[in-house]
């Protein structure tokens, strides 16, 4: 069910990059995702919307178990999540997370939050590791940043380390938890930009967003979710044309003026 | 411009001046009347409280200073009317406050730990001094066993029942290598053997403390059967651990930390058994400054690594670890320092078996040294607690294996923002060191308070100097202590740092 991909941005292969089938997820009593079916393609940008609640970021965050699931099967990159600890470690060295309030380690320096995963997990030289890092936040634009502190930098600034800090473990698939939401507006557009960039490279995106510019710019797919269900899910124009579902529709009618 | 608010449209043509601030907020005269005389209430307050600080202040600098008798032989000089402290006296006691009954002929000894302590500790605690690493090494590996061998005289008799011990418990570990090297279900099963050898060797040994032959072995060639079984079944489960390792990287890792291990303690009983000639002093004729320190150092340096694993295993997933914990924190900080020290002094002998005996100066240091692990655990939890969720998740997000995002991401942070709490502690308890006095350890106070009573310096005067001396002492450990904890918050903060 790959939706076609955009003229302008890259192909989409047709091997899988995550395959989520039946997957149910409780906290506690709460039934908080029910019956997911989900296949994401190797360079596919994919972007989730719904009310909060609905359950698009405990989704996105299952598929690099921060949250655990209990019923039903998600294969990353050919990797089965199951409690295996060595199984999730190969998911997460692969799957790469920007978080809505960044998450920056803030007692070290912005060029130290880029090169602690590469040199402590891949192993890589530290010279090595710095040089990469530098690479990435030139891509980010902010390369005169590295020495300082992350509490020293604006939000937007701090994103764009947060994303190049992921880029830096080669991942192959990113997920972005809402990663504009903690931004203030004139933020908003930088960090959206270096997303695109990043879209328009290939890598595949899962990204949780009320940004519907950016979901009409640059995702192949756009998914849905209200009460822990996939309610509807399309390619971006006939998703804001012409949504089918009610719950779409009255979505839609709030967050598009 | 003072109109500006009130009319609906307005543009701004000229930038406001920037001004210096009003004279009550700057120079001495503005800080005194906006500090001290800010209302007439608050400046009554100022000077009744000067007034009062004014008059202590006098006080202890007349009887310390200007009233004090400071030459002299005997209590003739200190007995006169209105006389303050007696220095004479301290100065003749001064030696015993600092080593106590130590041989005054081997007193150097404590003098070059003293100064080796104090040579490594320095650099250490300057963030601008290099080799870090290398100073760590000396100070947590090297200096103890200089010192142990220093203050004590070294060549213990080790047995080869010690050997023996020492054999076993490394085996013991290298059952458990591959589980370290492979994960626990994998470990588990690539040295099933082992794990089940090892497992009969822990039988015998109990085996053999059941049918009554409560010690291992006596001597050189007369084992107890069940410590020879035991030693050759967990030997060989250890080896078959070890061969499992081969062939792999996470295996070599494993092993060589196991060789380094098992190389620093083989080091350690051979070089504590070596003679270098020095004359034994036993523990009990030290005293004074040198056993508070001892005792005070031991329970620092052991309570923060003890303390943080077990703030760890209280927070951990794991059922057994945490309740492990859960219940040693709970049973230490239940009970006061005396009735631990009591226990290890009076009760923990009559558990042990006939004959295994060891120092009370080392049973203080053992009871001391758990008390306040259970203290730190939980001051440690407290900056746990203040980490937010998403630094965890962050770390793990990238890949990073437990103990990685616990020691480059988490604990870092935690114990920069407990900075206070764990000096806090470590001052509680370098005072509390002078409880060892209840036991029968000689330690500054205990002995400022029984050179006191000495008949040749009998006076009003010479228990006060003696505790004034031993306040004073404590007074400059523990006020250096906080200062250099507020250095350290200073320089570890980031948040603000321009």
């Amino acid at each position: 069910m790959a939706a076609p991909a955009k003229a302008k941005t890259p192909q989409v292969s047709d091997t899988p990059a995550i395959q989520i089938t039946n997957m149910n997820k409780w906290f506690g009593q709460f039934h908080v995702l029910r019956d997911i079916n989900l296949t994401v393609y190797k360079g596919e940008r994919i972007v989730i919307c719904g009310p909060s609640g609905s359950g698009k970021s405990t989704l996105i965050r299952c598929i690099n178990r921060l949250e655990e699931h209990q019923k039903g099967d998600i294969y990353v990159d050919g990797i089965a999540l199951t409690s295996d600890l060595k199984k999730i470690d190969e998911v997460r060295r692969e799957v790469g997370m920007v978080f809505q309030h960044f998450n920056l380690f803030p007692h070290l320096t912005v060029l130290e939050n880029l090169t602690l995963a590469p040199i402590w997990v891949r192993k890589m030289p530290k010279k090595d590791a710095e040089a990469a890092a530098m690479k990435y936040l030139e891509r980010v634009k902010i390369p005169e940043q590295a020495l300082k502190y992350p509490g020293q930098l604006s939000g937007g600034q701090q994103q764009r380390v947060a994303i190049a800090r992921s880029l830096c473990m080669n991942p192959k698939i990113m997920l972005f938890d809402e990663p504009t939401s903690a931004l203030d507006p004139e933020m908003i557009k930088e960090v959206l930009e270096v997303m695109v960039d990043l879209a328009e490279s290939g890598m595949t995106m899962l990204c949780v967003t009320h940004e519907m510019g950016f979901a009409r710019q640059v995702a192949n797919r756009v998914i849905f979710m209200d009460m822990g269900q996939i309610v509807e899910q399309n390619a971006p124009e006939e998703f804001f044309s012409n949504p089918k579902s009610e719950r779409t529709k009255l979505f839609l009618s709030q967050i598009l003026h | 411009m003072a109109n500006s608010s009130n009319t609906l449209a307005y543009v701004r043509n000229e930038e406001a001046p920037l001004l210096p601030p009003p004279p009550s907020m700057a120079g001495v005269q503005g800080w005194i009347l906006a500090n001290l005389f800010p209302s007439v209430g608050q400046g009554i307050v100022s000077i009744v409280a000067g007034a009062i600080l004014l008059w202590v202040g006098w006080g202890i600098l007349d009887w310390a200073i200007f009233s004090a008798v400071w030459t002299g032989e005997n209590r003739e000089a200190c007995v006169g009317e209105g006389a303050g402290a007696c220095w004479p006296f301290a100065q003749s006691r001064f030696a015993q406050w600092i080593y106590g009954f130590y041989p005054i002929d081997q007193r150097w000894r404590v003098n070059i730990c003293f100064i080796l302590g104090a040579a490594a500790l320095v650099p250490m605690l300057m963030p601008s001094m290099p080799y870090k690493k290398w100073n760590a090494i000396f100070l947590l590996l090297v200096y103890p066993l200089i010192t142990l061998i220093l203050l004590t005289g070294g060549n213990f008799s080790i047995s080869a029942a010690g050997f023996l011990n020492a054999f076993v418990i490394l085996a013991l570990f290298a059952v458990f290598l591959p589980l370290m090297a492979f994960g626990i279900e994998e470990g588990i099963h690539y040295n099933r053997i082992g794990l089940g050898l090892a497992g009969l060797g822990v039988l015998a040994w109990f085996a053999s403390f059941a049918i009554g032959s409560s010690d291992w072995y006596t001597s050189w060639g007369n084992f107890a059967p069940g410590a020879v079984a035991a030693a050759i079944f967990i030997g060989a489960g250890g080896a078959l651990g070890i061969a499992q390792l081969r062939g792999s990287g996470a295996g070599a890792a494993v092993l060589r930390s196991w060789l380094i291990g098992a190389g620093i303690l083989l080091g350690l009983m051979l070089i504590l058994k070596i003679d270098f000639g020095l004359q034994t002093v036993e523990t009990s004729q030290w005293g004074g400054l040198l056993v508070t320190l001892v005792v005070a150092v031991t329970g620092i340096v052991a309570s923060l690594p003890l303390g943080i694993l077990l703030a760890l295993g209280r927070r951990s997933k794991m059922p057994i670890v945490k309740t492990f914990s859960v219940m040693f924190i709970e049973l230490w900080r239940g009970v006061p320092l005396i009735t631990v020290l009591f226990m290890a002094s009076v009760m923990l002998p009559l558990f042990l078996p006939e004959g295994v005996n060891f120092d009370k100066l080392l049973r203080a240091l053992i009871g001391v040294a758990l008390f306040s692990s259970a203290y730190m655990a939980e001051v440690i939890r407290g900056g746990l607690q203040a980490i937010p969720r998403g630094q965890y998740e962050a770390a793990q997000a990238l890949g990073l294996p437990y103990w990685r995002v616990m020691s480059l991401i988490v604990l870092p942070q935690a114990l920069k923002i407990v900075i206070p709490g764990i000096v806090n502690s470590f001052i509680s308890l370098f005072k509390d060191t002078s409880l060892v006095s209840i036991i029968g350890l000689f330690d500054l106070l205990k002995i400022a308070q029984t050179t006191s009573n000495d008949a040749k310096w009998a006076s009003p005067q010479t228990a006060p100097t003696a505790y004034f001396t031993a306040a004073l002492i404590f007074w400059i450990f523990c006020f250096g202590m906080s200062r250099y904890s507020i250095f350290m918050e200073r320089q570890l903060e980031t948040g603000h740092r321009r």
